[in-house]
């Protein structure tokens, strides 16, 4: 018990306890919203603009997969079977999980001042300058050293930034405007968009860009340690206490 | 214990229990209100609540959108459908002049209506958009008499809850709740862009629900039953059911 305090690095914790908890729960949600969203998609690969659309209608484009429904012309010879009835169920209650987790997320961060802190660039760093050295040090490959590690940089704040208030508010905006029950009670959600089959189009081209920041978002995990970056995101705890055990002794002394 | 750390416990049992209580007291209250889906139990029962109580607690009046007539779709989509039974086709035969629909269940007054007499109502048309689940949709305008009048006619008793109504097929069947079966916008539609509703569209009845997904609006409706009670109904979840697993409530 004496000596639990040297092991463990002192001060605030990396993430919060709030952060975590809704960082985990997301990822959740996400990964649901994903594979349910996928699986319906499969009803209907075929995208359009404007009001309506249908396999009678020229597409926007086609997604070149078979489909689990006859009457659409995917150019397979194969039906695959119909899952919607539980993907529709998940899809909804996952996006629920992810609004409400959203909710507490924005306004404790807006409380804790989370985003002023950590997420808003700090003024010297809202430059092109500040960019270009972050994206030069990236395309070096350097490794993060111990104070990168302990905040965000310049373009970290402005992706998260993008995700938080652009994307996430987007997708689900864009969702709702599919639902024939929310459009009848807020008919300009879908209307400023061009219509229910341009909600869908858009839905469809953020939920991907949300794909490809997941993807970069593991790949930069794994690349700056895979290991430290998980232990940060579910104890809160940094990694090399070894260093700063020594460093807080001797500041003891 | 220390004295903060005791401070701490007892603060978090208290706010423990407020939020428990606090859970019971909205689920009493959604009940009470009628804001509880029939298919809440489940995983997916929470999503389903609070997705139906959002809509029938903020939206419960407000109406589908309705578009002008340049935006009628000029090839509409009438979907698969299963095969129609011997005595749809005798009926198609006869231009359905012995198409009957009845009304039961939960009325003062049980009825049955041929289409002409349906025509006899004050006749409603609406150019609303038919939204499938599976994402593609289309605009037509649809001919009608509301629903509720119809059922108003016969007396819709106090304790109702739920209108199940069936197709041709009678293992065919959807239902909705009292919001929607008193919509002025939910129509046993009988007309279609200017003529009689075609066979593929749902011809010669079929009951249009515009705030919901197409899965609702049933074709070649014959029967109406009001009940206060989804009981003894195939479970919404079970696959083998009419809607093959789809979630009651298709207002999203």
């Amino acid at each position: 018990m004496a000596h639990a305090p040297l092991l463990r690095n002192e001060g605030p914790p990396r993430h919060t306890l709030l952060v975590r908890v809704t960082h985990w729960i997301t990822v959740l949600s996400f990964l649901a919203l994903l594979v349910s969203g996928v699986e319906i998609l499969i009803s209907h690969p075929r995208f359009y603009w404007g009001e309506v659309g249908n396999s009678r209608t020229p597409p926007l484009f086609t997604i070149p997969i078979p489909s689990s429904r006859a009457t659409v012309p995917s150019g397979y010879g194969y039906v695959l079977p119909d899952q919607n009835g539980w993907s529709r169920y998940l899809h909804f209650e996952a996006a629920w999980a992810l609004v409400l987790t959203g909710l507490v997320y924005v306004i404790s961060g807006l409380w804790t001042r989370h985003f002023r802190k950590n997420l808003f660039p700090a003024p010297q760093h809202r430059t092109w300058h500040a960019f270009h050295g972050v994206i030069a040090k990236h395309l070096r490959l350097t490794s993060p050293n111990e104070a990168d590690s302990r905040t965000y940089n310049v373009l970290q704040r402005v992706t998260y930034l993008l995700v938080i208030f652009g994307m996430v508010p987007l997708v689900i905006w864009t969702g709702l405007a599919m639902s024939p029950g929310f459009n009848a009670a807020v008919p300009w959600a879908v209307n400023c968009l061009g219509g229910r089959q341009s909600a869908r189009t858009i839905h469809f081209f953020v939920s991907t860009f949300l794909v490809l920041f997941l993807l970069v978002h593991i790949a930069m995990v794994v690349l700056t340690g895979f290991a430290s970056r998980m232990r940060e995101m579910i104890t809160g705890v940094s990694a090399a206490p070894q260093q700063r055990t020594i460093e807080h002794i001797e500041e003891r002394t | 214990m220390s004295k903060m750390s005791r401070r701490k416990f007892v603060t978090a049992g208290l706010a423990a229990t407020a939020g428990v209580s606090g859970l019971g007291v909205a689920a009493n209250l959604a009940k009470r209100y009628g804001l509880v889906p029939p298919d809440s139990g489940g995983i997916y029962g929470p999503g389903e609540t609070l997705t139906y109580a959002a809509q029938r607690l903020f939206a419960r009046h407000s109406l589908a959108r309705e578009f002008p007539r340049s935006m009628i779709s000029k090839v509409p989509f009438a979907n698969d459908m299963p095969p129609l039974n011997d005595a749809f086709k005798r009926l198609q035969a006869g231009a359905f002049a012995d198409w009957r629909l009845s009304v039961e269940g939960m009325v003062a007054r049980p009825a049955s209506y041929s289409l002409a007499d349906l025509r006899s109502f004050p006749v409603r048309s609406q150019i609303t958009e038919v939204v499938c689940e599976e994402g593609w949709s289309y605009v037509a305008e649809w001919t009608g008499t509301p629903l509720f009048d119809v059922l108003k006619a016969s007396g819709i008793l106090p304790k109702a809850r739920y209108l199940v109504y069936f197709s041709t097929d009678p293992d065919w069947w959807e239902s909705i709740d009292m919001a929607d079966v008193q919509h002025p916008q939910t129509l046993l539609a009988w007309g279609m862009n200017d003529g009689d509703l075609p066979v593929a569209f749902g011809g010669p009845l079929r009951l249009r629900v515009p705030r919901q997904l197409g899965y609702k609006s049933v074709k070649f409706v014959n029967r109406l039953m009001v009940t206060d009670s989804l009981k003894g109904f195939v479970s919404a979840l079970d696959p083998k059911s009419p809607n093959s697993g789809y979630a009651w409530y298709a207002g999203i």
